[in-house]
């Protein structure tokens, strides 16, 4: 018999009951609880008058409607009357049923899957859930984790369950080392480039081969996060001693002689030699550039070196017709170079890239350089009130300030604009986050996915470049 | 959750692949706290001309003639005829909220988004696959016949066209069961309570820092 995948592992230590039709029990150890997903669970919970199953497998924050200015005034600060009701619900719930919620004010508050792993609450081996598909990004700690609806939500809050169906198992391999200036953003971009937005759809996947084993928890999280974009609900990176080094010490960590049992089990969790996948893609991890999206689909992304498509040249209709579309959207023409984009805006956050690792790689294109007078705005918002105070120690803010970017308060911001922080139409933006779609970042807005180093390069020339230009 | 068993309506055409959730209802009414209300919203940014706000009298604004769901002959449509990989993006219900608050029972696509999918069953709104061709045709038919309608059964697994012409479609068994029964499937899960409690005990002990609190 074959052995066992990382994902098979995972999903049989979580196996309540397998049923008859084919459907499955699995146990949830952690859920992580935001303000946008959670109050109509909270609600069917009381309608149906039940109560939470395990209150503490469950940490609240809010982070899609906080404000990234004025944070001392707390919630009084949110402006928009509808987005402050969805904070204070999630307030009232979190404090009606004891949940602990990092709240607005608190150091601890930030983007859901920026908290979990700072606090060690995402831990190796569990499985995870949030309202969010972006919750893939915990998947980097070996551990299952997916994105669910609210209506699982309310079902996770009820049972500590969820009914799932096994997926098959997909091994992305990214083979060589990566070439300096090139980050986990654009090792997933990539990867997306080449098997497509649905490429991943019905599968778990597993990221591995040298260039991931090479890269820091932060470039895993990036890689892990953008896997719904591949169309997988679960993306994983196998345990070893990065991962051991980052969870140690954190303050849900485990200590002591639970310390050593934890670890002792964390080390099994990888794939088996002779483990068998339904799908294996491989990549050459020294050939990837830095990468730009041109499209609405983050699977429209290429080489900072390419050009935006031509549909004269795509055969198929629906593509074709995709292309077309995208274009007339991006405002951009067939053949155009990527570096003569022109920009307006650049934003550097979002979930899949505010970490600390991400902000010290922008700091350092951007420092002793100043931002392009040609830009509207250019924004860092980190990831969390932790990763803020660790930047602000390390003075990355002030090289931040100092070249013109703004240096804001933790949150989602404009990674989807519901909070103030948004394109106007017809507006170009480097952007660090995860999808391009029509109207995600303001509506008409234009958005480019790039990496954090790419955002920075693109802020102090005003359209993209190859930040390996500036790495001398 | 409300039952499903046969449905037989108007179908739109939605000739674009990769239609995301974000396309389907914007950002900017997730700020909703109840679950009701999101029909006007649905494809806000292609059906109307301007930027939408929550809480806007949307009878006021312009329409935009182009798209399908502003033409007379798909005003009253319940079944959506997709292309691939709808509803990628993201996890928000809010998305089948606002497909079943228009009057959409059913959607058909050659593929959808995993949690798209998923979610769909929770509120009793029936997304089906059928294979490429089969969509070609019924896009085809519905492009051709005003008043086009599609008459689907869940019980026997198919999509009949007016002229008869019947396709069968795969679904999970637990779901279907669920649905043709508008079952609550925490109260299904809870039946099981018993062996959650078993399966906590097992790890408690031998995964005991699963159960530690923060410090």
């Amino acid at each position: 018999m074959a052995g066992k995948t990382l994902y098979d592992k995972l999903w049989d230590d979580h196996l309540v009951k397998q049923r008859d039709d084919g459907s499955a029990l699995i146990y949830i150890d952690r859920q992580l609880l935001h303000e946008v997903t959670s109050p109509q669970a909270f609600e069917g919970l009381r309608l149906a008058g039940r109560k939470p199953w395990r209150i503490d497998a469950n940490i609240a924050t809010p982070d899609h409607n906080v404000p990234t200015t004025d944070r001392d005034k707390g919630i009084d600060g949110i402006v928009d009357p509808v987005s402050r009701t969805q904070v204070e619900t999630l307030d009232k719930n979190c404090d009606e049923f004891g949940i602990l919620e990092f709240k607005i004010k608190d150091q601890r508050q930030g983007i859901v899957h920026v908290i979990g792993p700072e606090q060690g609450a995402t831990l190796p081996g569990m499985s995870i859930v949030c309202g969010d598909s972006h919750t893939s990004t915990h998947g980097a700690f070996g551990c299952l984790a997916h994105g669910i609806g609210t209506s699982e939500v309310e079902h996770v809050l009820a049972t500590q369950c969820l009914v799932q169906k096994k997926m098959k198992n997909m091994l992305v391999k990214v083979n060589g080392k990566l070439g300096p200036g090139v980050t986990g953003k654009d090792v997933v971009l990539a990867i997306i480039g080449k098997i497509g937005t649905a490429g991943g759809t019905g599968y778990a996947i597993e990221f591995g081969g040298e260039a991931i084993r090479g890269l820091s928890m932060e470039g895993r999280m990036t890689i892990c996060n953008m896997s719904i974009e591949a169309g997988a609900r679960v993306g994983m990176v196998a345990v070893d001693d990065t991962t051991l080094d980052y969870v140690r010490g954190r303050p849900f960590s485990p200590k002591g002689d639970q310390w050593d049992k934890a670890v002792a089990y964390w080390n099994t969790l990888h794939s088996d030699d002779d483990a068998e996948f339904d799908k294996v893609v491989e990549l050459d991890g020294a050939a990837i550039m830095p990468q730009v999206s041109w499209g609405t689909s983050p699977e429209m992304v290429t080489g900072v070196d390419g050009a935006v498509p031509d549909p004269a040249r795509e055969e198929d209709p629906i593509k074709r017709e995709g292309i077309v579309r995208a274009l007339k959207y991006m405002g951009l023409q067939p053949n155009q170079k990527i570096t003569d984009i022109k920009l307006d805006r650049v934003f550097i956050g979002s979930c899949t890239n505010s970490r600390i690792e991400d902000l010290r790689e922008a700091a350092a294109v951007v420092k002793g350089r100043k931002v392009s007078p040609s830009l509207k705005q250019a924004m860092v918002v980190p990831g969390s009130g932790l990763v803020k105070v660790q930047a602000e120690q390390e003075g990355l803010d002030k090289i931040f300030i100092e070249a013109g970017l703004e240096w804001r308060d933790p949150g989602c911001s404009m990674c989807l604009a519901m909070n103030a922080d948004k394109l106007g139409q017809g507006e170009h933006c480097a952007s660090t986050s995860n999808r391009n779609f029509e109207g995600r970042q303001g509506f008409g807005g234009r958005t480019h996915l790039v990496s954090p180093a790419m955002a920075a390069a693109a802020a102090v020339t005003g359209h993209f470049v190859d930040v390996r230009e500036l790495m001398h | 959750m409300r039952a499903f068993t046969q449905h037989q309506g108007i179908v739109a055409p939605m000739d674009r692949s990769n239609v995301d959730t974000d396309m389907i209802i914007p950002k900017q009414f997730l700020k909703s706290i109840k679950r009701t209300g999101f029909g006007p919203n649905l494809f806000d940014e292609l059906r109307y001309l301007d930027e939408g706000k929550p809480d806007q009298d949307c009878s006021q604004r312009p329409l935009n003639p182009d798209f399908i769901l502003n033409q007379d002959r798909y005003k009253n449509a319940s079944v959506l005829l997709a292309r691939s990989n709808f509803g990628c993006g993201s996890s928000r219900e809010h998305a089948p909220w606002a497909l079943d608050d228009f009057g959409f029972r059913v959607i058909i696509a050659p593929s959808f988004a995993d949690i798209f999918y998923n979610n769909c069953f929770k509120n009793g709104l029936l997304p089906i696959v059928l294979p490429e061709e089969v969509v070609d045709q019924l896009f085809r038919e519905t492009e051709e016949k005003d008043g086009y309608q599609l008459t689907v059964d869940l019980e026997a697994k198919t999509v009949t066209t007016p002229s008869g012409e019947s396709f069968g479609f795969d679904v999970d068994d637990f779901r279907r069961h669920c649905l043709l029964n508008g079952l609550d499937d925490i109260g299904v899960t809870l039946e099981d309570a018993e062996l959650i409690r078993d399966y906590e005990e097992k790890r408690k002990q031998t995964a005991p820092w699963l159960f530690n609190a923060g410090n």
